[in-house]
């Protein structure tokens, strides 16, 4: 019986990981929520903005690496991505103008504009293959560690080392930044208020006089910012290429979908508890059961309740769960 | 001449060109890639232009298909059965079994404490039984002669049979998701979909024993009555006719053999079609458009819409089993890691919606066209970016530029698409 081993092997391998994953498909899902809460479809380019974001972040990294410009301890990433930012939103405002602002005016159903993200999609995949090709990309630098491994042993005395990455200090940092500032900005200012009061009424909000192409506007600007922000942080955790972010769509809508689409505070706990669900339902427990349980009972098998080529399935099984016994999400969604 | 003829002559009028320029042989393999994926977009036609469901699993029922030839056609590893067929079988059906107590249970018991409290327990119970069960009898199978085989193999039969067996199996997998996906908004089956679609694969890479994952599985088998084209290059009678019309018998073979697929999808492709159309002239093919143009009014008038919906999922997803089952026999491989979204989901849709939504002949147009477009402008593609970077120097610009001229493609079909979507809505042959 050895709980602080347990505890500190829990924590090294699902709590630190789940709570890295979790924010970056938090920050990913308040992109679909907000865009679904006002634009009112489900962008299927969102993924696909990610990765142009991150793209774009990436060159400017590599070029301020090349004139020797970092950020010390902090990724440089972080120095660039106001211009990958930047780039993002300039291009979906762009898309805005040139392909979705036709079908809004002809009152479009949402379907048809899911189809036409879906162009969307295809033209930002190919345009990012085409720029920076199909391979992973590595553009991490500065502190490995916050904490490694071995500094926590020798510090604690304890045979379980936890080790926090700096990426994924970095990513809880930044997204908890982020998602103040946008709460802030949608509680307290009046573009953030009109915005709430499109979502909730399109009709009335236009009758009291709010400029529904400004809405607009700033909702992209916000997606895309939300966009490159969640890009860059998974990139920086994990690695940057263009398929995994196609495939990062299905937990995204997951998460978004279970907090309610179009409820920003249920876009955030979706992340967590997709992030958490599959960090959980995929990690082998056989080293904190061998710690907890009595050494009679120490587990042979790996205690592992899928593989971890499964996880998209869990993210599916609780989108399933979610629409047959919650349609309307854990914080009442406008999605039924 | 109506338009129509001459949209299709202009369409064949490419491939003859690709036969004259390139070569025969070449352009067959894009007409038979074109005809197949002609049969995918009517399975797409079916749910979107009669009923306006959104499915962006093609991949995943096209994938079932590929399986289904794979557990038809090669033959069993009677090893493998022995050591763990009985395992693995029992495994499932106690999986199965757990899901449909539950589902049982949930149905039958009052709500409260107790039912979730049961639940909770058939279904934990229900899990480690099955692993319990499960988990060595795939060992033991994937352990027998890995590099060969290291699955459980198939029966045996001739591959034609796995042709309607894949759009079983592809209609099966329809029934459970649009069991729990219609009835609920339009984007929710677009998601679910692309979310079933990538598990099917995962299961495919991982699940060695089922067929031997991305270790791929090769088949030597071939649907009768097609030849194989040593033999036919043995074939005295194959080898005069040669002679006497004057072409090489090795290209000669492989032209025959794609002839003879060609013929075989085009009579599936006829059949489909002649039911389609025949279904969509019936009552009930009106009742699915009026359901499709005003569900309200259709509920209104008593017909019951998510069941209709949930029938013409199935019937349009049986299809494009039946189709993903044509193009892994002839492919002759079944390799998951080949199913990409992009090439099996995206770009059926815009073949469908480039030819014309709720027009069955639209869809082979918009087939044959975009298919050939793919194939072409990747076989093409780096020839015209060397040609426009001529005047470069040599050097990692123009290297990075003439390699990256494959993914222009993805470029080009999502322009050609919203083009399509602003301009022409309805498509190049638009719904009568």
């Amino acid at each position: 019986m050895d709980f602080l081993n347990a505890l500190v092997a829990f924590l090294n391998f699902v709590f630190v990981p789940g709570l890295a994953y979790g924010a970056q498909l938090a920050l990913g899902a308040l992109g679909v929520t907000l865009i679904y809460g006002i634009l009112r479809f489900s962008n299927f380019a969102h993924g696909d903005t990610m990765a142009f974001g991150t793209m774009v972040t990436i060159f400017v990294t590599w070029f301020f690496q090349s004139i020797g410009l970092t950020a010390g301890f902090l990724p440089t990433a972080l120095l660039a991505l106001p211009f990958g930012i930047l780039a993002t939103a300039v291009m979906v405002l762009a898309t805005d103008k040139v392909i979705y602002q036709f079908y809004r005016r002809q009152k479009a159903t949402p379907t048809i504009l899911v189809i036409v993200s879906m162009g969307v999609m295809f033209v930002m995949n190919g345009l990012v293959r085409l720029f920076i090709g199909v391979d992973d990309q590595n553009f991490a630098d500065g502190g490995r560690f916050l904490i490694s491994a071995g500094e926590f042993k020798a510090a604690t005395g304890l045979a379980e080392g936890l080790s926090i990455k700096g990426s994924q200090a970095v990513t809880v940092a930044t997204a908890a930044l982020t998602v103040a500032l946008l709460f802030w900005f949608l509680q307290k200012t009046r573009t953030g208020k009109s915005m709430r009061a499109f979502a909730d009424n399109e009709d009335l909000a236009l009758l009291s006089g709010i400029n529904p192409d400004r809405v607009v506007q700033v909702t992209w600007i916000i997606a895309a910012t939300l966009a490159t922000i969640a890009g860059v942080l998974y990139g920086l955790d994990k690695s940057f290429r263009p398929f995994t972010y196609f495939q990062l769509l299905l937990p995204i809508f997951a998460a978004a979908i279970v907090g309610g689409l179009g409820s920003p505070l249920g876009a955030i706990a979706g992340g967590f508890i997709i992030a958490f669900s599959e960090v959980m339902l995929t990690y082998a427990w056989k080293k904190v059961a061998t710690y907890v349980l009595p050494d009679s009972m120490a587990p042979d098998s790996l205690l592992q309740l899928m593989g971890t080529d499964y996880k998209f399935a869990v993210s599916f099984a609780i989108l399933i769960l979610v629409l047959l016994f919650l349609p309307t999400g854990l914080f009442k969604g406008k999605s039924y | 001449m109506s338009k129509n003829l001459k949209l299709f002559l202009g369409v064949a009028l490419l491939f003859v060109a690709t036969g004259f320029l390139m070569s025969w042989n070449q352009a067959l393999f894009v007409l038979n890639f074109a005809m197949v994926s002609a049969i995918m977009a009517l399975g797409v036609n079916i749910q979107w232009g009669y009923a306006g469901l959104f499915n962006t699993g093609v991949m995943g029922f096209a994938a079932l298909g590929g399986l289904s030839v794979a557990l038809v056609a090669t033959p069993p590893v009677r090893e493998a059965w022995s050591v763990g067929g009985g395992g693995i079988l029992g495994g499932l059906l106690i999986g199965l079994a757990t899901i449909a107590l539950a589902v049982t249970l949930w149905k039958r018991m009052a709500k409260g404490r107790k039912r979730s409290l049961t639940m909770l327990v058939v279904l934990v119970g229900g899990f480690i039984l099955f692993r319990w069960v499960f988990d060595p009898a795939v060992t033991a199978v994937e352990a027998i002669n890995p590099s060969i085989t290291g699955n459980l193999g198939g029966f045996g039969l001739p591959v034609l049979l796995a042709w309607p067996l894949g759009g079983l199996l592809a209609a099966g997998a329809a029934w459970a998701i649009g069991k729990t996906a219609l009835g609920l908004r339009s984007d929710y089956l677009a998601i679910a979909t692309l979310g079933i679609a990538e598990i099917i694969i995962a299961v495919m890479k991982n699940e060695d024993w089922l067929a031997r994952g991305v270790k791929m599985m090769n088949m030597a088998q071939r649907p009768w009555p097609v030849p194989y084209e040593v033999n036919l290059q043995r074939n005295e009678t194959f080898l005069s006719l040669a002679n006497s019309m004057g072409f090489d018998p090795v290209t000669g073979s492989s032209i025959f053999v794609k002839l003879v697929y060609l013929v075989m999808i085009l009579i599936v492709l006829a059949l489909v079609i002649w039911l389609s159309e025949r279904a969509l002239n019936s009552p009930w093919g009106r009742m699915m458009r009026a359901i499709r143009d005003n569900e309200d009014a259709a509920r209104a008038m008593g017909k019951d819409v998510t069941r209709r919906h949930l029938q013409v999922f199935i019937l349009g997803s049986a299809v494009i089993g039946i189709a993903g089952a044509i193009l892994t026999s002839m492919d002759g491989i079944l390799n998951p890691g080949t199913y990409q979204p992009l090439r099996f989901t995206f770009l059926i849709w815009v073949m469908v919606i480039v030819g014309g939504s709720g027009n069955n002949w639209g869809a082979v147009l918009g087939a044959m066209l975009i298919g050939w477009l793919w194939l072409m402008v990747e076989a093409l593609g780096p020839q015209v970016m060397s040609l426009v970077t001529a005047g470069l120097s040599e050097g990692p610009l123009k290297a990075h530029l003439v390699d990256s001229a494959q993914h222009m493609r993805l470029l080009t079909l999502g322009v050609i698409l919203l083009l399509v979507l602003r301009f022409s809505p309805k498509g190049l042959l638009p719904e009568k």
